[in-house]
């Protein structure tokens, strides 16, 4: 699995995509893998609050549950819906179909913060 | 894969590694939580066949004119009850009435038991049956001299059958034999922790790779799959069949743990049975319920359950059931609460989750 260019990425395996001052997050295939089959994910409402670093959610697996945090602050703006009746859907498409939350970004410097595809991939490679 | 340094190996662990499983700390050691998906690996069982290694599990031998004697006065099942050739699921108390372990029990001639423990448990359970040992019968710890192998599910005796001369149709449930299975000696019981059909053999370890390798190759027609401890655990909790350190500790009793019928209070004297005896006369406070989540969310081992606003039990084992497509678990509640149909509150995460007492098993496979 390569993983996309124009995504950002954080050490806690999340991924944001920016565009127009708004902000998709998702999680990186590599913790999809780590996860296993995922059966559950729990999100934030339209109108939430994110702040970046704070648990904005959970994904759970057959097995685990596990934190999803912020990789930026911003408002909830769309959860996905796909997921509450697919959860598998992040299996299968991590980097697409299923990403989690937009958001509206409240500080795009944040973003500088992020690790680049590159840096990401070294980084799952060495953990 | 980078293995941990001081974690025990089954003699499968190379081939672990190279089917790429996900390998796990489980009690101190290094297995198989997963190959293809815990999910997919659950179904290959409940329909057609799926392979173990359960190598880590622990093996006690007991041998001598007083074998029986000392099975019966450490465990709580009636081992005398057993013929020759026959298993039964028991448990091995300590004074107060708390489990030291669940285990199987095979009784191999009148003189020789072979006893099956758990894996994380096997040093404890050796020195305590030792301990107690006041008959005319040796106790070995018998674990370096078998792997273990489960192959369950509905096509477990076709792909077995195919590497034994042993009419396997023939042993009833809960009975074993011994016999060949690709010319190498085995205990080949009808026994499981799926509640599935299925068989559980044990071999000489120097074998197991290769056995592991033709059960594979025996099973390909029917589609099975090597399944790791992620499924195993799904499959028993389906089943409701106990996990030490969850539904049962030392601090839980079998009237507690639902296990009452393991527990021969008539058959003498053994250990547990004066406290228990106690327990019998006051009842128990506390029992062992089944429930479903009603409301989103997935109740799992550790959280608070809380009846009527107020802190009630605690969930032993929980989780998605993958065949009834519903998120299950087992929970300790005060006694007269521990019957089917109480809405109960799960404590996930600072929610209150709504679910339910229902009747376990969860499922129960029709018979052939």
């Amino acid at each position: 699995m390569s993983y996309p260019d124009n995504l950002k990425y954080t050490k806690q395996h999340e991924w944001v995509l920016a565009e127009d001052g708004e902000g998709a997050i998702g999680i990186t295939d590599h913790a999809q893998h780590e996860l296993g089959d995922i059966v559950y994910v729990d999100l934030p409402k339209p109108g939430d609050t994110l702040e970046k670093g704070h648990s904005l959610g959970s994904v759970e697996s057959v097995k685990a549950v596990s934190d999803i945090y912020a990789p930026v602050s911003g408002e909830v703006v769309a959860v996905n819906e796909l997921l509450s009746k697919h959860p598998e859907k992040l299996n299968e498409d991590p980097h697409g179909e299923a990403w989690l939350v937009r958001v509206k970004l409240t500080d795009p410097r944040e973003l500088g913060e992020l690790m680049t595809a590159a840096d990401y991939e070294k980084y799952v490679g060495a953990e | 894969m980078t293995a941990v340094i001081g974690l025990k190996r089954t003699p499968l662990f190379d081939i672990h590694c190279a089917s790429k499983a996900k390998l796990v700390d489980f009690g101190g050691w290094h297995m198989p939580v997963q190959y293809s998906g815990i999910l997919e690996e659950h179904h290959a069982v409940r329909t057609a066949v799926g392979l173990f290694d359960v190598s880590h599990m622990g093996e006690v031998e007991i041998r001598g004119p007083e074998a029986g004697k000392l099975v019966d006065f450490v465990s709580t099942n009636y081992a005398a009850k057993l013929n020759v050739g026959q298993a039964h699921y028991s448990a091995l108390l300590y004074e107060h009435g708390g489990f030291v372990d669940d285990i199987l029990v095979h009784k191999l001639s009148e003189t020789h038991y072979f006893l099956c423990v758990n894996a994380s448990n096997q040093e404890k359970d050796y020195a305590h049956i030792r301990t107690v040992n006041r008959f005319d019968c040796e106790v070995e710890f018998a674990s370096n001299r078998y792997s273990q192998l489960a192959i369950q599910g509905p096509k477990a005796i076709a792909t077995l059958r195919k590497l034994t001369a042993v009419p396997l149709e023939t042993i009833k449930y809960y009975w074993f034999t011994r016999g060949d299975i690709s010319g190498v000696p085995a205990l080949i019981a009808h026994t499981g922790y799926t509640g599935e059909d299925g068989f559980e053999i044990y071999i000489d370890p120097a074998s197991a790779p290769r056995i592991w390798n033709e059960v594979l190759a025996a099973g390909a027609e029917f589609g099975i799959k090597p399944c790791g401890l992620g499924a195993r655990n799904t499959l028993r909790l389906e089943a409701k069949m106990a996990l030490y350190g969850h539904e049962i500790t030392a601090s839980i009793n079998p009237f507690e743990a639902d296990l009452s019928w393991i527990l021969k209070m008539d058959k003498g004297e053994f250990i547990g049975r004066r406290a228990l005896t106690g327990v019998a006369e006051r009842g128990v406070t506390r029992k062992l319920a089944a429930f479903e989540m009603t409301g989103r969310g997935i109740g799992r081992d550790g959280y608070e359950v809380w009846i009527d606003g107020q802190p009630a039990g605690w969930v032993t084992s929980g989780g998605p059931s993958p065949t009834l497509n519903k998120n299950i678990g087992l929970c300790y509640l005060p006694v007269q609460k521990a019957i089917p149909g109480v809405p109960i509150q799960i404590a996930i995460r600072n929610q209150y989750v709504d679910a339910v007492t229902v009747t376990a098993p969860f499922y129960k496979r029709t018979k052939a």
